[in-house]
């Protein structure tokens, strides 16, 4: 049975288990069929051209884990930013873990998307934002369909969230393979500021494909600070798709990074409604072997006097192939559009390599957008200079691609986030260049 | 210090350096002038040991040792510092962590810990003072976005701490005003002594009058033409090259 297939199944024997009589349910069903219809994307999908899913389809995944797994925190400690205080929702193999989890309802809720989908008292806020970003197309149709548990944020107006947010996904290698697809929503209101950071860790070889779909909304003056970390083990697969509605004068950045995994693939989809917004997307991404990074963007500027930023990196070794694909979509009435784009790329070995497609729709006849992409390798004389110092071959091409990544970093605002990064960059190099990165 | 015997160098097949002799004894200053084109910065690159230069010919010892098959680090450790012309931005590694990360790997090189911290911090600051640079200075990115001066002025500072046994100071003088100019100048020359060296690369007499060169020799079409005191800095100052092409010439 192929994954299709096995998909199809699996959402009958889920009709089984949940309540159908719902409208949670009839999104439900009606994306299934969109998903059964569509089927995976393939590479004849132009969105999907250099990104082959195929063999990541392959394995046999579980769609519900046959048991509940513990693990210990000082075992996943280091997966944390533990160094401040933080709310924590977390999940093992899907599930939600208390003992690992910091949730609140106190003023602002920090929840189970799970119980946000079947308490009355969240129902209007899912009937208002559940699904109302997220895309129908296929693969965001098939999460859709199986919407159970992720993260659930909603920050009433004019609170400032002093924590950041962390959200967790273990998997333990019980099964052989896994098939995840969490869910997450984040409503931030008027005049609020929130800052979350979001994780896929997986902690055996075990095949792991996650699925996710988080749909944020800020309203009016909020500020949302997102930051995903993907640095999973070899076997592990992400496609990971976010959609983010924006009111006016609200600022939000999300920023991603790219360390490992098998096959990664970013759908981060922006839309702009409302003056005076600012959008920034920004990336770093490293890695080798075969492994597989593709950053699929879209912003799109809908109404006048609104900035999007996106500044995305990529090192590529070994074997690797990156992709870059973004859309910059201005509408006729986005008059004052400020939109820059940059993407670029150091390529460290012949066999690795980068597609990357800057792409511009621009309908107003008054705005600025710019958008560059490069493509090189570290430059020799910059590379001399450091070996003159006394610096040896490796740690001098460490500090070289450190360098180029750096202004992506200078953008993160918590700075034990921005200290672990640095410090998975010098692992990443494999360098210990007597001061953290 | 160091002896380069009928030294030959190519870049892309196209020859450079065509059969340079030099010796330089410790507690010496050496200028090494010449027109455009005539191949000083490929000199000091290839004893620094840049790897796009191929040498086809001759050697070159550092305290009797052929370098020729080191690796600019391996030179680095050895006591060769080359101050560059047009120094590299990086953005991101203060100063200060360039430094701690350039002496601990040299230290590391000979066997060593790393210099404590305290140890360090200490050295930075009576080398900063050395150059007359400010604290702030040593926070900000190397390079990046530093004046001319700035960048010169650091070159120096890198000498200062990593205490070379021959120092090659390309171009040090470009594009430094005259403040600037005494500073560096003023630093180089309480770092020289009787154990180590210094070659000065230039174009003008001007920095000769703050760092008096023990011998002076110009560099034309790849071969020293001239040799001399610091008289023939200023005759040159007053005459220009054209004698000497013309010299070599007839």
């Amino acid at each position: 049975m192929d994954l299709k297939e096995k998909l199809v199944t699996s959402f009958l024997a889920l009709e089984n288990r949940v309540n159908v009589d719902s409208p949670i349910h009839d999104i439900r069903s009606e994306a299934m069929k969109v998903f059964e219809n569509l089927g995976f994307p393939s590479k004849k999908d132009e969105a999907w051209k250099y990104t082959a899913l195929n063999t990541i389809l392959k394995h046999d995944y579980s769609v519900f884990p046959k048991q509940e797994n513990a693990i210990e925190y000082k075992n996943v400690k280091k997966y944390f930013i533990h160094d401040i205080d933080t709310y924590n929702i977390v999940f093992i193999d899907g599930k939600y873990s208390s003992h690992l989890s910091q949730t609140t309802h106190d003023g602002i809720d920090v929840c189970l998307m799970s119980a946000a989908l079947n308490k009355p008292k969240y129902r209007l806020v899912i009937e208002n934002y559940f699904n109302k970003v997220a895309s129908k197309e296929s693969i965001t149709s098939l999460n859709t369909a199986f919407a159970q548990e992720g993260a659930y944020i909603h920050i009433p107006k004019n609170k400032v969230v002093e924590k950041p947010i962390q959200v967790l996904y273990f998997s333990t290698g019980s099964e052989e393979a896994l098939i995840h697809q969490p869910r997450s929503l984040v409503v931030v209101d008027e005049n609020s500021h929130v800052q979350i950071i979001e994780r896929h860790q997986s902690l055996t070889d075990n095949p792991v494909l996650t699925n996710s779909v988080t749909e944020i909304f800020a309203n009016k003056r909020a500020i949302v600070d997102y930051y995903k970390v993907q640095n999973d083990n070899q076997n592990a697969s992400l496609i990971d798709n976010t959609f983010i509605n924006q009111k006016r004068e609200s600022h939000v950045s999300v920023h991603t990074f790219s360390f490992g995994g098998k096959l990664i693939r970013n759908n981060l989809n922006f839309y702009q409604n409302g003056e005076r917004i600012d959008s920034t997307l920004k990336g770093i991404t490293i890695i080798g072997e075969k492994q597989h990074v593709d950053h699929n963007t879209l912003v799109h500027h809908i109404e006048p006097n609104c900035e999007s930023h996106q500044d995305y990196k990529g090192i590529f070794g070994d074997r690797s192939t990156g992709v870059f694909n973004g859309k910059v979509l201005v509408n006729k009435e986005a008059q004052k559009t400020n939109a820059f784009q940059a993407n670029n790329n150091i390529l460290l070995d012949d066999k690795a390599s980068i597609n990357t497609k800057p792409q511009l729709e621009i309908f107003a006849d008054d705005v600025k957008c710019s958008h560059g992409c490069t493509i090189g390798q570290l430059d020799e004389s910059a590379m001399f200079y450091l070996k003159s110092r006394g610096i040896p071959q490796k740690e001098a091409k460490a500090l070289l691609m450190y360098a180029f990544a750096n202004n992506v970093l200078e953008s993160v605002k918590i700075p034990e986030m921005k200290q672990r990064i640095n410090k998975i960059i010098a692992h990443k190099l494999g360098v210990n260049i007597g001061f953290d990165l | 210090m160091l002896k380069i015997n009928d030294l030959r160098a190519s870049v892309e097949d196209k020859g450079i350096l065509k059969g340079i002799n030099l010796e330089v004894k410790a507690g010496e200053v050496h200028a090494i002038m010449g027109p455009n084109g005539s191949g000083k910065s490929t000199l000091a690159a290839v004893v620094a040991g840049k790897e796009e230069y191929e040498v086809t010919g001759g050697n070159i010892l550092l305290e009797g040792q052929d370098i020729e098959e080191l690796a600019p680090e391996e030179r680095a450790h050895k006591g060769v510092f080359l101050s560059f012309q047009y120094p590299v931005e990086i953005p991101g590694v203060s100063v200060t962590n360039f430094m701690k990360t350039a002496i601990n790997e040299s230290r590391k090189a000979k066997g060593l810990n790393d210099m404590p911290a305290n140890e360090m911090l200490k050295l930075i600051r009576e080398k900063a003072e050395l150059l007359e640079i400010d604290r702030k200075f040593l926070s900000r990115s190397l390079n990046q976005g530093f004046s001319g001066g700035e960048k010169k002025r650091n070159e120096i500072f890198q000498m200062a701490m990593l205490e070379p046994k021959l120092a090659i100071l390309d171009e040090t003088d470009s594009g430094l005003d005259i403040d600037a100019l005494r500073i560096v100048a003023n630093g180089v020359n309480k770092l020289k002594s009787n154990d180590n060296a210094v070659i000065v690369i230039t174009h003008y007499q001007r920095l000769l009058d703050y760092i008096v060169p023990d011998f002076v020799h110009v560099l034309y079409d790849g071969k020293i033409v001239k040799s001399g005191g610091k008289e023939l800095a200023h005759e040159l100052e007053e005459k220009g090259y054209d004698w000497i092409k013309e010299e070599v010439n007839a």
